[in-house]
């Protein structure tokens, strides 16, 4: 198959960037798309031009790297996928392919097609975790959990934090990836106690990252290759709203 | 390991939570006044001359409490569009830089893409509304009933055209806006519920708009 | 790119398994070889004052060459058969692996002494308390 790429080039954060054009020939429909970029790559390499700088890591859909926003959406044409899980075959034979990389704010461009996404991991770090004293590992059937909260809430674990949810929101909010922490969380009997703060926090963290408001146009969930649901948004919000309008009962 | 300390809350209203809320809750309170609206709107189509409306009219611009609930009105509406400004100067500062190109069309509807024309036509659409209605008879005293003040619009097509293709923009924005208010609240925690507040929001974003559509067209078809 | 070809030719033909017999040095003269062309000819796209992932890779392959070529040093210098690392002039008259506890009892931590110095070998010795190694047998 033949390919003509558009792919955003940018040698570093304070360069404006611009797209250049790649035509790519001779590509196996069984091509995964990275794979595809490591042809091109190969070929520049060789050319003695700069390779596309693009993020990946397990190219299994596992770890959340391979961020790009291909032909104007998250992780390429199909919903609910990763980029390294696509294959060349779901494009057309001849086709011009626009590759960007993630956009958002919070989210700057660090070279090529590779952004920053450590404010993901500022989220988590300002409330998404719970607090418990090291030790040996507590019995698993200590703490009788009905089946479906478990479920429920390994379906919100799920997030690979790949950030296709900021990435496809026009509003370039990270309120799925918060909410499927919180919700994820706020179901299991361990997240109980700091589940008042953690959504609190996480919000506060959320903002002052500079994502945007959510306005519940649901783009994240078509693209979160993780399938979160937005349940865990209105969970999110159930929860946040709850711990303002209530007096906290642990409160001195 | 530390206890859980209290973050200093960030004033509520200025979270980006806290800010849908009071969308969803403007907005819902805005809905359930296109209610009462329409209902009291809908005594036009009785065959009595008007009698039933321009008494209902009567009642309503001079009941005390219906002008309490006149000014939450106009805040509510004050507010929603504040909101709504908020959120377009956000939506541009969190991503400064644009996609260039996007296929927001497979992973969003209609509807929710077109959230703010419509709002931009049913605030044009407002504002000419209240200058025919009720600037014009509360403040510059009319001399026609509303009823008659009804029928004269309406029996120029012009008029009646933009108030369907308002009734249209209206049915858009209430399509997306319904669900999205309940989203907001937290209110739609599971697929079933999902299910039926979609139903719902279809149903009503199509019978408001159209029960507003129809007067108009009554009163225009009537001139033939 | 190529690089990797030539190592794995090296690797495979020559230390794989079973290692060479005692006394051939070719291996650990064509990685050190390898390696010394590696650091003459490899070429780097881009700087590194900004983020370069081949600069990374390369990295990674100078890394791996000089892990290549201890390990190389480490099979000539442990004159037994042991698991994986099987010489063939260390076997039993029936094929297998002829272990030397004696003597090679000890885990090899190789120092690093300077470019094209033999690294200095230190031993950590195998302490069994419990379980003592016996011959495996898969008979
Ligand atoms: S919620 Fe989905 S789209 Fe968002 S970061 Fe997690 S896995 Fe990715
Ligand atoms: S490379 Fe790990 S999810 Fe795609």
């Amino acid at each position: 198959m033949r390919f003509t790429l558009r792919i955003w080039r940018q040698k570093n954060a304070q360069d404006p960037g611009r797209f250049e054009t790649y035509e790519v020939d001779g590509i196996s429909p069984n091509t995964s798309f990275l794979e595809m970029l490591d042809v091109l790559n190969e070929r520049l390499i060789k050319e003695g031009k700069e390779p596309v700088a693009f993020d990946h890591d397990c190219r299994e859909g596992i770890c959340g790297s391979c961020g790009l926003f291909i032909n104007g959406r998250a992780h390429g044409p199909l919903p609910n996928i990763t980029t390294c899980r696509l294959y060349m075959r779901h494009f057309r034979d001849g086709e011009t392919i626009t590759i960007e990389p993630f956009r958002a704010k919070p989210f700057p461009v660090i070279r090529d097609l590779v952004v920053d996404r450590s404010a993901l991991d500022r989220i988590i770090q300002a409330g998404g975790y719970i607090s418990v004293n090291a030790g040996s590992a507590p019995d698993a059937n200590a703490i009788p959990i009905p089946k479906p909260v478990a479920d429920r809430a390994f379906d919100y674990a799920t997030c690979i934090g790949c950030g296709a949810c900021v990435a496809a929101c026009k509003n370039a909010s990270a309120m799925l990836f918060t909410a499927a922490k919180v919700a994820h969380l706020a179901l299991l009997p361990q997240g109980q106690p700091e589940r008042r703060q953690r959504v609190q926090k996480m919000v506060a963290q959320m903002d002052l990252e500079g994502f945007g408001h959510c306005s519940n146009t649901g783009a994240c969930a078509v693209e979160c290759p993780a399938k979160i649901p937005l349940t865990a948004i209105a969970q999110l919000q159930r929860d946040f709203i709850w711990a303002h309008f209530t007096p906290d009962p642990y409160a001195r | 390991m530390s206890s859980v300390q209290t973050l200093p809350r960030p004033s509520w209203l200025h979270t980006a939570v806290g800010r849908k809320v009071v969308m969803a809750l403007t907005g819902l309170f805005l809905m359930s006044f296109l209610v009462v609206h329409l209902a009291g709107n809908l005594l036009l189509l009785r065959n009595d001359g008007g009698a039933a409306f321009n008494a209902y009219a009567e009642f309503m611009s001079t009941n005390p409490f219906i002008r309490v609930l006149e000014i939450l009105l106009f805040a509510g509406f004050v507010l929603h569009i504040y909101q709504g400004l908020y959120f377009i100067w956000r939506e541009k500062k969190s991503r400064p830089i644009g996609y260039a190109r996007n296929a927001a069309h497979a992973n969003t509807t209609l509807f929710a893409r077109s959230m703010r024309i419509s709002a931009l036509v049913i605030l044009l659409f407002l504002v000419v509304h209240l200058r025919h209605f009720f600037v014009e008879h509360r403040f510059l005293g009319s001399s026609l009933t509303m009823y008659d003040s009804c029928k004269l619009a309406f029996e120029n097509p012009y008029y009646t055209l933009f108030y369907v293709a308002s009734s249209v923009l209206l049915a858009f924005h209430l399509a997306h806006g319904f669900y999205s208010s309940f989203q907001t609240l937290g209110l739609v925690m599971n697929h079933r519920i999902e299910r039926l507040v979609k139903v719902a929001g279809a149903a009503f974003a199509f019978l408001v708009p159209l029960g507003f559509a129809v007067i108009p067209l009554y009163f225009w078809i009537r001139t033939f | 790119m190529s690089f990797t070809e030539n190592w794995g030719k090296s690797c495979g033909t020559t230390v794989g398994l079973p290692a060479t017999p005692k006394g051939s040095r070719r291996p650990l003269q064509q990685v050190r070889e390898l390696r010394e062309r590696f650091w003459r000819e490899v070429r780097v796209p881009g700087t590194g004052a900004e983020f370069n992932q081949n600069l990374e890779k390369a990295l990674r392959v100078a890394d791996f060459l000089e892990l290549g070529e201890l390990m190389i040093v480490d099979a000539y210098h442990r004159e037994e058969s042991c698991g994986c690392h099987l010489r063939e002039e260390y076997q039993t008259p029936e094929g297998e692996a002829l272990r030397r506890d004696e003597e090679y009892a000890y885990v090899a931590a190789w120092e690093w002494a300077g470019e094209n110095e033999p690294p200095i070998l230190h031993k950590e010795p195998l302490q069994f308390e419990f379980v003592k190694p016996t011959v495996r047998s898969y008979k």
